[in-house]
């Protein structure tokens, strides 16, 4: 069948590959060494597909599916470094399962279930594993995982009361979030901290008040969001800064211009895939962090600048980054990687999916439009933009919590705070019982 | 028991499964002194998943860890498991914790504190426990003399570590130690023009010290425009030079004379992209304040959008279109 060309077929003419201008630095030595490895996977590929035809890079399923069913199980004593991370490693697993279209077997479901049920502290929140203290982001990975697993079961074991007190214990009075007590203090935790209470609808004003306002402390001059104020812009940190800012309805103190113009050049124009920060490498995973950023500023464009804005693609090139992950990311024995010549591990499978699936899914209020690169079934389920989970487990999720009370706090200061938590993606939002009208946690209130 | 932890550290560090050829490594469980103390297992419940095949060694501390959290122990014994549990993972934040509670509690020395701190940062300089516990412990002991050359020597292997970089800019602040960081800004832009790091760390000096004044603006401007000048296709100064004019009170041309030079490079033929950003970030600025002018400069803004989509930034095509759409919608008859 006639194709258009692949992207990839830019290496052949070497104009976009990068020049040092005399000026050699590790910089550009590490970034020149990284663009003769993908050359090599492009090449390779390339000329086999001169040889044989037709083959489009195809996404290995079977490999994945067989590696992360394995992970989800069991690990060797490699994985001892991430003994205080295993909800993340459920997530990881499960995401990325549920990407693939995988549905974990009931017995499968059901120890995922018990084994987080063993994570959830008394106090509320979970740990990074059985008996270990209270942290934001496993209680995140946790949250996750049970929603994408979606039972009654699942998304019963979310004790919300407990859990809206472990929030509000790691909250600081300027509106940060600690990650855990005694722990650091940066903008993942107030990202995690949100995603919960939104999703789970625990969400109240006082709990957030001012948060929006030190997430802004964190937009730097480049346009990206960093850890910290002060801090380099980065992927990670400004995929949690928006998406909470979102989450919260704040985003219109974010300098949108800025944040676009940083997250659009964040993508290698050699590699195709995105680098984490202005001047480093290529790397996988953040094919989410960065490319998940793009259909969030799509949506907040929509409200301002809705002429102007495509009706049919993000503002990235989807078919580079596919090309990417399709041909210089699959580890031949399963699972992905951050660049050629890794390992693979299950952080890497669950990011680069992710960031796979959002290249495929363009979704604007009118429309919904596919772009597979390769052979039709490498389509991945959508993944929702804020959350990072399906988006039908999303949906799904919010409708069941947003049907049940926001629990009431304890504390005396916040006792008649608690609000209806308003979903971004308008889905079926129900107003709660509980609350009193006037202080529902509406937008113009969080955002003040 | 020294020799064994070093022992241990070699294992964890090479991740691999390698054993200790001396058997000096002593169970906790086989100890003397612990006899007093019950094991606590992990309860991972029946069907377990994400099942780590701990080693023996690990389970062992790990259990004799949980016990001791479980009946509140916080002695000396204490603080030395703590420090094997530390070993054997160095991301268990649990651990960490208790340690800070017991080192609280038995106004343990700090300074030693800081000397294994510092081992386990040189091991883990990606960890973020590590670098957190140190903040803690200088923020006790209100002594930052060693921090900033602590995070010079984690930069010499990596200067783009974002951990020590936090760190480094929560030590600055802390004990306002401002004096010579442009100096060894410098000392790294030096070495490596593109160190962004490095760029965003001058950013931050200047905001905390001087703020951008106008004359620092001149100087920044002068300074940037030197870096550019060596190399022409490197992001971070323009990203920086836009964050310099930001703080200009009036246009952004108007400092440095930055629209004659860009169009000096313009007309030399340079292509780069972040040149031909910047140019149109001088017309959009241009159209903002010289409506009269807006025809003639929009129609060169979107030539320059046009070429960036289909020759010189063809992988961002889909953000140039936008940027052209948006710039006629607002300037456009
Ligand atoms: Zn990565």
């Amino acid at each position: 069948m006639a194709e258009e060309e692949l992207w990839c077929n830019h290496v052949r003419q070497n104009k976009d590959k990068f020049r040092d201008e005399g000026v050699s630095t590790v910089s550009s030595i590490d970034q020149a060494r990284v663009e003769t490895s993908v050359e090599d996977k492009y090449s390779s590929y390339l000329d086999m597909k001169d040889m044989d035809g037709q083959e489009q890079p195809r996404l290995h399923r079977g490999r994945h599916i067989a590696y992360l069913k394995k992970g989800l199980t069991s690990l060797s004593d490699r994985f001892t470094s991430l003994d205080a991370s295993r909800p993340w490693l459920v997530y990881w697993c499960v995401h990325a399962l549920e990407l693939l279209g995988v549905q974990l077997s009931k017995e499968e479901a059901a120890g995922v279930v018990e084994f987080l049920g063993k994570c959830q502290n008394p106090n509320g929140g979970f740990g990074g594993g059985p008996g270990q203290y209270s942290h934001l982001a496993p209680t995140y990975a946790a949250v996750n995982a049970l929603v994408i697993i979606g039972t009654p079961q699942a998304l019963q074991l979310i004790n919300r009361s407990t859990l809206v007190e472990f929030l509000r214990s790691m909250r600081t009075e300027e509106g940060s979030f600690r990650m855990h007590e005694g722990g650091e203090l940066d903008i993942r935790g107030v990202y995690c901290a949100v995603s919960v209470a939104r999703l789970t609808n625990v969400a109240t004003e006082s709990l957030f008040a001012n948060t929006v306002h030190w997430i802004m402390r964190c937009q730097s001059y480049e346009g990206g969001f960093s850890g910290a104020p002060g801090m380099e812009a980065h992927g990670g940190y400004t995929f949690c800064g928006l998406a909470a800012l979102t989450l919260l309805h704040a985003h219109h103190l974010c300098h949108t211009p800025a944040l676009l113009r940083w997250a659009a050049n964040r993508q290698m124009k050699y590699e195709g895939g995105f680098q984490g920060r202005t001047n480093k490498l290529v790397d996988g995973c953040y094919s989410f962090w960065q490319g998940g950023l793009f259909p969030i500023l799509h949506t907040l464009l929509a409200q301002e600048d809705v002429a102007n804005l495509s009706t049919e693609r993000w503002m990235f090139n989807q078919e580079a980054l596919q090309e990417y992950l399709l041909l210089c990311c699959q580890h031949s024995r399963g699972g992905l990687i951050d660049k050629p010549g890794k390992a693979s591990d299950f952080y890497h499978t669950c990011y680069t999916l992710s960031g796979m699936s959002v290249a495929q899914h363009f979704t604007s209020t009118a429309r919904h439009r596919t772009l597979v690169t390769g052979p039709k079934d490498n389509e991945l389920i959508p993944t929702h933009a804020l959350y990072n989970v399906g988006v039908e487990a999303a949906v799904s999720a919010t409708q069941y919590f947003n049907s049940l009370p926001v629990p009431i706090a304890s504390s005396p200061a916040s006792q008649t705070e608690a609000g209806d938590a308003t979903d971004v993606q308008d889905t079926d939002k129900q107003t709660t019982t509980a609350t009193k009208p006037s202080c529902t946690c509406d937008t113009t209130q969080v955002k003040t | 028991m020294r020799e064994a932890q070093i022992q241990l550290r070699v294992m964890c560090s090479n991740d691999d499964e390698y054993v200790s050829e001396e058997d000096v490594w002593v169970l906790y469980k086989d100890r003397e002194e612990w006899a007093d103390v019950t094991p606590l297992t992990q309860d991972d419940g029946p069907n377990a998943v994400v099942k780590i095949a701990y080693t023996d060694a690990f389970t062992d501390v790990y259990d004799y860890f949980r016990a001791v959290v479980a009946s509140g122990e916080m002695s000396e014994r204490a603080l030395e498991l703590t420090e094997d549990a530390i070993n054997m993972n160095a991301a268990n934040y649990t651990v960490w914790q208790y340690r800070r509670k017991i080192l609280k509690h038995l106004g343990s020395d700090l300074k030693k504190e800081l000397a294994f701190c510092r081992e386990m940062i040189e091991m883990n300089p990606k960890n973020y426990q590590v670098w957190h516990h140190r903040r803690v412990i200088v923020d006790w002991l209100k002594d930052a003399s060693k921090e900033l050359r602590l995070t010079e020597m984690i930069f010499s292997q990596d200067a783009k570590n974002y951990h020590a970089w936090e760190y480094r800019q929560w030590v600055l602040r802390t004990f306002k130690l401002f004096d010579g960081e442009l100096d060894y800004v410098d000392r790294l832009l030096e070495e490596d023009v593109r160190n962004n790091s490095a760029w965003n760390q001058r950013h931050f000096t200047i905001t905390q010290t001087t703020g951008f004044t106008p004359d620092v603006i001149q100087r920044e401007v002068h300074y940037v425009k030197k870096a550019i000048e060596k190399v022409v296709n490197n992001e971070s100064p323009w990203s920086y030079l836009r964050g310099v004019v930001q703080h200009c009170d009036g246009r952004m041309g108007s400092v440095g004379d930055l629209e004659n030079w860009c169009r000096q490079m313009y007309e030399g033929g340079q292509r780069s992209p972040y040149l031909l950003t910047f140019i149109i970030d001088l017309m959009e600025d241009k159209m903002e304040h010289e409506p009269d002018l807006r025809p003639s400069v929009l129609k060169h803004c979107l030539q320059i959008c046009i070429c960036l989509a289909t020759e010189h930034d063809q992988i961002r095509q889909e953000y140039w279109r936008y940027i052209g759409r948006n710039l006629s919608h607002r300037f456009g008859a």
